[in-house]
Formats: structure tokens, C-alpha cells, sequence
């Protein structure tokens, strides 16, 4: 509520702000514009990267869509994230409930202790894993995407689950199981619509991250089980090519899409403020 | 008395059993992380000290080699200046948002959140386009007279910075954000009506208030700063060489994992301080989004 014209020096005019105007609407820019110029260069026709660009054409994406190698990598993340998704959808509920219910110290060490892929950097969990995978054989494998991808998108699901356990009365469940049911019955028929929209939430985070992570699948994936990510990464060392701005425009509008959907089942409110 | 302690040891039973469902729901989740992140982990730790033999010397080349001793110093510098720009201009975008009316603040809020939500690699690549040599920014900056020749703005530097503040800035803005919705503006007319002077209303009552955001969002960018590869691996075209690039060649050119071990443990303690520190100021699952 400024002013326009003040009554006192004291108070201040939006014409005092205007340097607060120009800082935020240029961070915004800042944050915003360099997305936006992915999609009219993947639009583009020529090798070069122009911008504006000088014609348009649908080239690279068919470039995208025609090569058997990208549309092999994309296929692997795809199933990678869907994988890592539910299995850390299904066992950080697990865990997340468990730690709510037990409540104490121990507790909160295995939350901690759970969380930790958050904290440790990206690059020293790679080499981790790449070490424990030489030994079980698991690299360049789906599986064991699949598990690594797990480990790093538990923490999500348990932070966004818990969250919604603490807003949630426990007492509830206990009337079903005083009536009779069983704690899963319970769980599954009480407490689980209940905090829907925050699993729901993690699980969205769980897919994307596991979607877009590239330093542990840069370590692990490989060959014909090499991600869309490692894939981008080798690309963009070599050389800059607009197949790269298709991908980019691809999965923009893909996450989103995913967000949206997520907001729609429910998730919204706490999708906005993890990760 | 009979059916007391009956009853007094079904109860003990049922507490029993309750406690062993809860460790057999914890335990898959629990082990992964154990298998997967812990346990490489104690064993990089012995590696850095026992490989090839019982030795320092992995500790030692961190300060005596110049290689290493550098990237350590690029490391801070950039993690510093990264942080402290994010603040600057994370800073009076959050003020600003906090005090929009609700529509057009979820608007802001969608600004932010966008690239937030847009694919690490995505966002490096569109700084690859913009930065490069012939790319939009030079182009325009030549164009009108600013300069006369192209300037390097990538693989240098430079273009690390300005890619990794792209990508931390919403680290920063998040919590920011958060705390700053909290503080109720009307303290700042109380401050005025008492006769303070905007300026001064805004750094002995508005500042504090925002500070534990401040601090969170910016220790947590800092962190992230000093362990990240992706961006500054593919902008800084391997001239900007930080600790977590020395971990990577150690480990993937020239398969030296006690050197690499060493590096790492030397960040994860410095990254455990951090986290320590913060955790004092916010619960450590709050920073992550929880409540």
C-alpha cells in the first residue's frame, strides 16, 4: 500500500520504489528469459545457433524423434523414473510413517539419516555408488538406476509425507483400529487419503529429480542403458547442436506438465514449497 | 492380580511388536541409504587414509599441491561470490513479492518456480546459447555500440558464475520468501508511526525478522555451490576446475580413488560444519521444503 503523493517525509512513494521495481523485475527476467529462448531455437532450420532464428523448421525434432539412440536413452529414463518414483513413493510412506509413529530420538536419527542424499554433494554420492556397483555388477544396468535414483529421491517423499502426517490426527486411525481394522486397513482406508496430497507431492518431486539427475546416472548408466541426461551432457561437451534446444523445449513443457498434473491430484500446496 | 499381569505383559507384548512393525517399515528405505550412500562413504574415509598404504599424503597434496590448493581457493571464490550475488538480487525480488497482493505475488512466485522446475542440463544449455561467442547477449552488446568486440563470457569464469546464480537463485528465494510472508508488515508502520525513517524501520525491524530465511537460503546455496559439477563442468569448458571436477578426473581419468577420496572427505567435512550451523537456525528437513 504506497503512496503516491506523501503526507510526511516518513512515508514512501512508489516513485522512491522504483529501484525495488527494477531490481525484481529484472531478477525475474533474469530467472525467466533464458528459458524462453530454448524454444525458438529449437524451431530453428539451420545448424548454426542464431538468435533470432534466420527460418524455422521442425528439423531437429525429427532429428529427435528419428534417432534410435536418443529415443533408447529417453525410454531408459523414462522407465528409471517411473521405477524410482514408486519405490520411493512406497518405502518413504513406510518410512515416514514409521518415524512419525515412533516419535522419539531414534526417530529422528533415521530422519536424518534419511535425508542425507539431500546433503551430501551429487558428485561424491556418484563415485559411492559407482564403487558399490562395480562390486554387486549393477552398473550400466536399469536396476540399478532404478535403486540409485530410489536412494536420492527418498528424501522427498519423506520430508512432503511427514509433512502431512503432522497436520494429520492420528487419532482417527486409532478409532478404525479400535473398531477393528487392521493397522494397514487403517492406514490404507484413514490416514493415506488424508495426507494424498503430500505423497502425491513427493512423488512428483521423486519423479522429476530422478528425470532431470545427472551426475550419478553420468557414473552408473551407460552403453545402450545410457540416460536422456548423460546423453545431454556428452552432447553439450562436444558441441552445442539445436537437437539439444528440441530436448530442452520437450522437457520443459513435460515437466510442467507433470507439475500441473500433480497439482491437480491434490498436491499443489505443498509442491510449491519443497525440494 | 492374576489377570493384572496377564494383562501387563500382553500390554509389554503389544509394545514389543509395535516397535518391531515400525524398525520393518523403516528398514527397506533405511538400507538403501545405508548400502548406497553410508557405507561408500566410511569407505572413501579409509581409503583416504589407508590406500595404497596407511598415509597422509592424500591429505598433504590437498595443501601442497598447487593443482588442488587452487581449486579449493576457485571453489570458495566462487561459492562466495555466487552466494553473495544470489542475496543481492534475491533479496529485494523477495522483499518485493512479500509485499504484492496475493494474485499477482503467486504470479512472481511462478516466475521463480518455473526454472526451478526446468531441467539443471536445460538451463545450462540455454547459458551455453546465450553466453557463446556469436550468441544473443554479444550480439546485442556489439550491435549497440557497448563494446566493440565479442567478450569471452564462457568457459571462463565468468560464464560459471552467472550460470550457477541462475540455477542456486531459487535455493535462495524459497525460504526467503517463506520467512519474509511471516513478518507482518505493520511493524514496519508501527516503526513509522513512531517517527523512524523508512530506511531505518527496514534495517532495525524488517532485516532482523528476515534474517533466519536469509541465513537458511543462503547457507544452503553456498552448500550446493561447493559440491556442484554439472553446470560449472560444462561453462567453465574446463578452465574453472572446482573441488567437485577434481573428484571426477581423479576418479574417472586417472582412476586415482585415494586422491579423490581425500577431496571428498575434505568437502563433506566442510559441508557437515555448514549443515551443523544451520541446522541451528532451522530444523534441517524444514530447508528442504518440510515443516
Amino acid at each position: 500500500m504506497m503512496l503516491n503523493s506523501p503526507v510526511n517525509d516518513l512515508q514512501v512513494t512508489h516513485r522512491q520504489r522504483l529501484w525495488l521495481y527494477a531490481i525484481a523485475f529484472l531478477a525475474l527476467f533474469f530467472l525467466v528469459a533464458p528459458i524462453a529462448i530454448v524454444f525458438p531455437i529449437s524451431f530453428s532450420d539451420s545448424r548454426f545457433l542464431s538468435f533470432p532464428p534466420d527460418g524455422y523448421s521442425l528439423r531437429w525434432y525429427r532429428h529427435y524423434f528419428g534417432s534410435s539412440e536418443w529415443m533408447a536413452a529417453t525410454w531408459v529414463s523414462l522407465r528409471i523414473s517411473v521405477g524410482a518414483c514408486f519405490l520411493a513413493g512406497v518405502l518413504g510412506v513406510a518410512a515416514a510413517y514409521a518415524i512419525h509413529q515412533m516419535g522419539n530420538r531414534f526417530g529422528r536419527w533415521v530422519e536424518v539419516t534419511m535425508l542425507l542424499p539431500l546433503m551430501v554433494p551429487l558428485i561424491i554420492t556418484a563415485i559411492g555408488v559407482f564403487f558399490v556397483y562395480a562390486e554387486l555388477g549393477l552398473i550400466h544396468t536399469v536396476p540399478g538406476l532404478v535403486l540409485s535414483h530410489t536412494m536420492l529421491t527418498i528424501p522427498f517423499v519423506i520430508v512432503t509425507a511427514r509433512s502431512g502426517l503432522k497436520s494429520f490426527d492420528m487419532n482417527q486411525e486409532k478409532a478404525a483400529r479400535s473398531l477393528g481394522a487392521s493397522r494397514l486397513r487403517a492406514f490404507i482406508d484413514v490416514t493415506l487419503p488424508q495426507i494424498r496430497g503430500s505423497v502425491i507431492a513427493g512423488m512428483i518431486f521423486a519423479f522429476i529429480y530422478a528425470l532431470d539427475e545427472v551426475v550419478v546416472a553420468l557414473f552408473i548408466s551407460g552403453g545402450p542403458n545410457s540416460t536422456l541426461t548423460k546423453r545431454m551432457f556428452t552432447a553439450l561437451r562436444d558441441e552445442i547442436e539445436p537437437t539439444i534446444a528440441a530436448i530442452s523445449s520437450i522437457l520443459i513443457v513435460f515437466s510442467l506438465l507433470v507439475v500441473l498434473l500433480g497439482i491437480l491430484l491434490g498436491g499443489g500446496r505443498k509442491a510449491q514449497v519443497s525440494k | 492380580m492374576q489377570a493384572q499381569v496377564t494383562n501387563l505383559a500382553a500390554l509389554r507384548r503389544a509394545a514389543l511388536t509395535e516397535k518391531a512393525t515400525f524398525l520393518a517399515l523403516m528398514l527397506p528405505a533405511l538400507s538403501i541409504v545405508l548400502i548406497l550412500l553410508l557405507l561408500p562413504l566410511v569407505w572413501l574415509a579409509w581409503y583416504s587414509l589407508f590406500h595404497p598404504e596407511p598415509t597422509l599424503a592424500h591429505y598433504q597434496r590437498i595443501f601442497s599441491d598447487t593443482a588442488y590448493s587452487s581449486s579449493f581457493r576457485t571453489t570458495f571464490e566462487i561459492s562466495f561470490l555466487v552466494t553473495g550475488l544470489a542475496i543481492l538480487i534475491g533479496y529485494p525480488l523477495c522483499y518485493f513479492l512479500a509485499q504484492l497482493p496475493p494474485r499477482l505475488a503467486i504470479f512472481g512466485l511462478f516466475l521463480v518456480l518455473v526454472p526451478f522446475w526446468t531441467s539443471l542440463l536445460v538451463r545450462t544449455y540455454a547459458w551455453m546459447v546465450l553466453l557463446q561467442r556469436r550468441g544473443p547477449i554479444n550480439e546485442f552488446l556489439v550491435n549497440t555500440g557497448i563494446i566493440d568486440a565479442p567478450l569471452r563470457l564462457m568457459n571462463n569464469f565468468t560464464g560459471t558464475v552467472i550460470g550457477m546464480l541462475h540455477i542456486m537463485l531459487p535455493f535462495l528465494i524459497l525460504p526467503l520468501y517463506a520467512t519474509m510472508k511471516k513478518i507482518d508488515f505493520d511493524f514496519m508502520k508501527a516503526a513509522g508511526s513512531l517517527g523512524a525513517h523508512p530506511i531505518r524501520a527496514f534495517w532495525t525491524v524488517y532485516f532482523p525478522l528476515s534474517m533466519p530465511g536469509l541465513i537458511a537460503g543462503s547457507l544452503l546455496v553456498f552448500v550446493l555451490c561447493l559440491g556442484f559439477y554439472v553446470t560449472p563442468e560444462l561453462l567453465g569448458g574446463g578452465r574453472v576446475v572446482m573441488a567437485s571436477m577434481l573428484i571426477q578426473r581423479n576418479v574417472e581419468l586417472y582412476f586415482e580413488w585415494g586422491s579423490a577420496s581425500s577431496v571428498a572427505i575434505v568437502l563433506l567435512f566442510i559441508i557437515a560444519i555448514i549443515f551443523y550451523v544451520l541446522n541451528r537456525f532451522l530444523a534441517i528437513e524444514r530447508v528442504f521444503g518440510g515443516r
